[in-house]
């Protein structure tokens, strides 16, 4: 079941997935300060519930993961844990440099060096720490990545 | 008219050949074939007396009356006997027993007791009365001949009496339907008594200190009781010159209040409410057969049924409001009690308290309604309850435990006595089954009277909604299944299916009920109302549905572990702990000691239901 | 018999309006936050979103107990809207409430179960006094049928203010605001990381805010029902009333159950049965 807005040429511009995504934020060990401007974000300055966007704390519920920090040793298996919980379609944003590569640390002997060694990243949203408004923009962009993703789970039906 | 003797003497039969063998396979067979000659005689009896008017049996010769007297003696001497070893400060159990019985018997052998042929009545409510002896009691007479095989398979070290078990449930039935046909207080007297006998007999059975002592413990309150009717004997042939319930019923109330009001003590006495009710509590180390027989569906019942019979001369009295009171009190009290209890059996016999509790309350009150819901609720709360005991006690024989922590899960241990369980547990509190009704009934029945009333239902429902409904989630809570525990049941299963479908089954004939049962005893009321009748069989055609969800085929689930903050390991039981090491989680459930412990509510309870019963001898002038 | 028209009626109107109450509830909330908000057609989104969602399940099972709620929390509108007795359709509601709490108690997890704990104690708590407002209404109208009560042209507020008052206290505990969303909460707060919804994903999580609205619907009635023999100020009651819990639940804060189920007991004795003795009194004077 669907909600669809379709654009001039009748094809469908968005559906309801892309009007209600639901986050969920997980730490992979970063210093804290790109959680900080995710947290900003959920913030009335930046306000993201125009966009239907809640933060939800349950990985079952949600359909965007927001991580930030390059992923260690310790938590490599939670990170895995977390998405595999996580129900179809769904989408994974880097926040933040080291959670796009690793930044500085990636060198270091316990981290992986960026999440995408762990889990299929969508968007990368770089920045140290990453400003709200860019994190905004990463989300919208995944909205787009996610409705690709329900169109394709729709065809494998 | 025969019907009624035979219902009444015909359990002596087995009972005496029981005595006589030890053989298990010789016992299962006699159980087995009285117990369907029991049953089919009930039903019989049923069908000829339900929808008539209530009919007289007389009997002319006076044997039985002599027969009565000789029994009263020698169930005196039996008391005494069993007191022999009694220590000497407990000197006031043996005394109980000389002065009930020594005026009782005073009274018959002097000639002070008024003569009379009409010894038996029977009416729908008797008919009642003995369909659920005859069909409840005889199941969990054949639950009992397997349920005695394990259990000193399992308890060697006890002596094997199970003939003696048995052949005292039989005599219970003797009594139990001498109770409910006869029309003499005099030999309702003697039948009461029986069963405090078969209820000593059946607690002590163990012989562990902790059995005598609780045997003991129910013997002196009932004796009480007992009592307490030996007094309103002793009234009613001194001032009203008749011993006919029948009669006394129709008497002015100035006369007889004060009869009645004794005979009821000695009925809300049996039912073990308020202040009484902790003998009911010390009764459950007996086997689960005796608590579910006795201590719930039969012999408690006969205390409400007797309160019932009383509630024609209560209606509109003050004395009768402090009845309906003291039931009510029992009623809330023992359902909050219940809510701090992990050990199975007593959560059952608190509730068994608080749904007595109910009757007594709508005796009290004793409007066409409410006497209405009294009997559908004497009628579900026998088969549920019974069902309940039942598929305890195979839980404890085949699991090892009766307390609900460990019954976590025992959906995939035990799934068919889940099943069951599960039936017997919605049948005692949730919509559309029949408890629902019957407190529904209650409460549209008391809503004309001042509010407390059923403002005391709504606060005992609510509560014994909480612990049922938690009892419930434990059970059903779906771990990795278990194979082999459901192996050794054998001829148990008889007896849980049956109540079972009979829990269904009554739930679903209610409206019957009330044309042939209730309309006859006490005329119709809304409850056959057309829009409640439609209502309730929409509601139970909707109960349909749940188990058809669960029975189809599920397209596309994806099977994930449950969340547990990301540590999972493989086992759901398990997440990674700090060390790396994979460490258990466990759940337990609220028992909220704080507020609905037994020591702090039982004080309170019996305090105050003392100055209840009080209150009401004195208020019987207004 | 168009009861039979105003039940289907109801039946098919109410997650519409109930959806659109709650889309009203989150802008007014955001609104007093002093953000923007989301549209107020949003809570359509969110349900149609999660019916597009993969069914995640720990077991078979608790998706078909969260569809048994539904179906029960459905016939108790249903049986509200036809007129019926208003005793068997609050009965109707507590049985959808508790396969919700048995949905939470059979997926094994231990957020899951806590909540459905949880979730009896604001049952217990609430309980009573929907109980108690439907023997009050009785005591007025002489009749539990909502049907005659709704033409029974009787000022039932004049009558059961105290009644009323303590309805909306306990409203508080069954629309699952603060300060009693103990057992779960709306999506913007969380309680035990979901409470008893913790294991319900994609169309379960879908149903169990249906289910929700259908709730809301119901409870917004029975308030209605006070006011029913002049409507419009029934429908500025119950917005009012609405108004109010999103106020108290954006003030306060999560309370300790034990401050719930006492609070909550002390109020419907004090306030409803209070006024309940004194309307006996007062009729039998």
């Amino acid at each position: 079941m669907v909600f669809n807005i379709y654009n001039n040429l009748g094809e469908v511009k968005v559906s309801s997935i892309s009007k209600s995504p639901w986050i969920i934020h997980y730490d992979g060990s970063s210093c804290n300060g790109c959680d900080i401007e995710v947290l900003a974000a959920l913030t009335p300055r930046f306000d993201v519930e125009r966009f239907g966007i809640i933060n939800v704390g349950n990985p079952k519920h949600a359909d965007i993961l927001l991580i930030t920090g390059s992923v260690n040793t310790q938590n490599v298996e939670v990170v895995k844990n977390i998405y595999n919980q996580m129900g179809e379609p769904k989408v994974v944003v880097a926040i933040g440099a080291c959670a796009c590569s690793g930044h500085f640390f990636a060198e270091c002997y316990n981290t992986l060096g960026g999440v995408d060694k762990v889990i299929p990243v969508d968007v990368y949203c770089p920045g140290c720490a990453a400003r709200p408004e860019a994190i905004i923009d990463a989300v919208v962009k995944g909205l787009g990545v996610l409705e690709e993703k329900r169109k394709k789970m729709k065809q494998k039906k | 008219m025969n019907l009624a003797y035979f219902l009444i003497l015909f359990p002596l039969l087995p009972a005496v050949l029981l005595l006589l063998t030890k053989n298990y396979h010789l016992q299962k067979w006699i159980v087995v074939i009285s117990s369907a000659i029991i049953a089919a005689a009930s039903i019989v009896f049923a069908i000829q007396h339900l929808h008539a008017g209530g009919e007289y049996i007389n009997i002319i010769s006076t044997t039985p009356n002599i027969l009565v007297t000789i029994g009263d003696i020698l169930l005196a001497l039996t008391f005494l006997f069993v007191c022999r070893k009694l220590p000497l400060k407990r000197y006031w159990i043996p005394l109980l027993v000389v002065i009930q019985y020594g005026a009782v018997i005073f009274y018959e052998l002097v000639g002070k007791i008024p003569e009379t042929t009409h010894y038996l009545y029977v009416d729908s409510l008797s008919a009642v009365m003995a369909l659920v002896i005859g069909i409840v009691g005889t199941l969990i007479a054949i639950y009992t001949v397997g349920y005695m095989k394990h259990y000193h398979h399992e308890h060697p070290e006890i002596k094997n009496r199970s003939n003696q078990f048995i052949a005292a449930i039989f005599l219970f039935f003797f009594a139990m339907f001498g109770i409910v046909f006869s029309n003499s207080v005099t030999w309702i007297y003697f039948f009461w008594e029986i069963t405090t006998l078969c209820s000593f007999i059946m607690i002590s059975y163990s012989q562990s200190e902790e059995a005598i002592h609780n045997a003991f413990r129910a013997l002196w309150m009932l004796l009480i009781g007992g009592l307490a009717f030996a007094f309103a004997i002793m009234i009613l042939a001194d001032k009203t010159g008749t011993i006919e319930l029948q009669k006394i019923m129709m008497m002015k109330q100035s006369i007889v209040l004060l009869p009645v009001l004794l005979l009821c003590f000695a009925g809300m006495n049996k039912a073990a409410l308020y202040p009484f009710g902790n003998w009911l509590l010390g009764a459950m180390v007996a086997p689960t057969p005796s608590s579910a027989l006795l201590h719930s569906s039969t012999m408690v019942k006969a205390g409400v049924y007797l309160v019932l019979r009383c509630s024609p001369i209560l209606q509109n009295t003050a004395a009768g409001g402090m009845v309906a009171l003291i039931g009510g009190l029992s009623f809330v009290a023992a359902s909050a009690l219940a809510i701090s209890q992990t050990d199975a059996k007593k959560i059952l016999a608190y509730s068994t308290i608080a749904n007595l509790g109910l009757i007594v309350l709508c005796a009290g009150i004793g409007t066409a309604f409410t006497l209405w819901a009294a009997v559908l609720i004497i009628i579900f709360h026998a088969v549920a309850k019974a069902l309940m005991f039942l598929a305890v006690g195979v839980v404890q024989q085949q699991t090892g435990s009766r307390d609900i922590e460990d019954m976590e899960g025992l959906i995939a241990k035990m799934p068919l006595v889940t099943i069951t369980m599960l039936i017997g547990i919605a049948g005692m509190f949730l919509a559309p089954f029949g408890m629902l009704i019957s407190k529904w009934a209650v409460i549209e029945a008391l809503t004309i009277r001042n509010p407390i009333f059923p403002t005391i239902v709504i606060f005992g429902g609510s509560l014994m909604l909480f612990f049922w409904t938690k009892w419930m989630g434990k059970i059903i809570v779906v771990k990795q299944r278990q194979h082999g525990f459901e192996k050794g049941i054998g001829i148990e299963w008889i007896a849980l299916i049956g109540l079972s479908l009979l829990t269904i089954l009554t739930c679903v004939c209610y409206p019957l009920i009330g044309k042939y049962a209730l309309v006859p005893l006490y005329g119709p009321t809304p409850m056959l109302s057309y829009g409640v009748e439609i209502t309730i069989l929409t509601m139970l055609a909707l109960m349909l549905l749940p188990p058809v969800i669960m029975l189809m085929r599920h397209k596309h689930l994806v099977f994930v572990p449950p969340y547990l903050s990301g540590i999972n390991v493989t086992d759901p039981a398990q997440f990674r702990g700090s060390f790396g090491a994979p460490e258990a989680w466990s759940f337990r459930n609220y028992y909220i000691n704080k507020f609905f412990g037994e020591t702090i509510l039982t004080k309170w309870t019996i305090t105050f239901s003392l100055v209840l019963m009080i209150l009401m001898f004195f208020v019987r002038s207004f | 018999m168009h009861w039979i028209i105003w039940c289907i009626l109801g039946i098919i109107l109410t997650p519409f309006l109930g959806g659109l109450i709650a889309g009203v509830d989150r802008v007014v909330t955001a609104r007093m936050q002093r953000r923007v908000g989301p549209p107020f057609l949003q809570p359509f989104y969110d349900v149609l979103k999660l019916f597009g969602k993969e069914k995640l399940v720990v077991n078979r099972f608790h998706g078909d107990f969260v569809l048994c709620s539904l179906i029960f929390t459905v016939a108790s509108v249903g049986l509200f809207f036809a007129g019926q007795n208003l005793l068997i359709t609050i009965f109707a509601l507590i049985v959808g409430n508790v396969f919700l709490v048995l949905a939470g108690y059979c997926s094994n997890s231990p957020y899951s179960m806590l909540g459905a704990e949880r979730e009896l104690l604001q049952m217990l708590s609430a309980e009573p006094m929907i109980l108690l407002s439907a023997v009050g209404l009785f005591m007025v109208t002489q009749s539990f049928d909502i049907a005659t009560i709704i033409t029974s042209g009787k000022c039932l507020i004049c009558y059961l203010p105290g009644v009323f008052i303590a309805l909306i206290y306990v409203l508080t505990i069954k629309l699952r605001k603060s300060p009693f969303d103990l057992s779960t909460s709306h999506h913007a707060h969380q309680e035990l990381v979901k409470g008893i919804s913790t294991e319900f994903a994609g169309p379960s999580l879908a149903w169990f805010e249906v289910i929700h609205w259908y709730e809301t619907i119901f409870l917004l009635a029975l308030l209605y029902l006070f006011f029913a023999s002049t409507p419009i100020l029934g429908v500025i009651a119950i917005l009012f009333v609405y108004f109010l819990e999103i106020l108290i639940d954006n003030i306060n804060a999560r309370v300790k159950w034990e401050l719930m189920l006492g609070s909550a007991w002390v109020v419907t004795l004090v306030l409803g049965l209070g006024n309940l003795m004194l309307l006996y009194g007062i009729q039998h004077i």
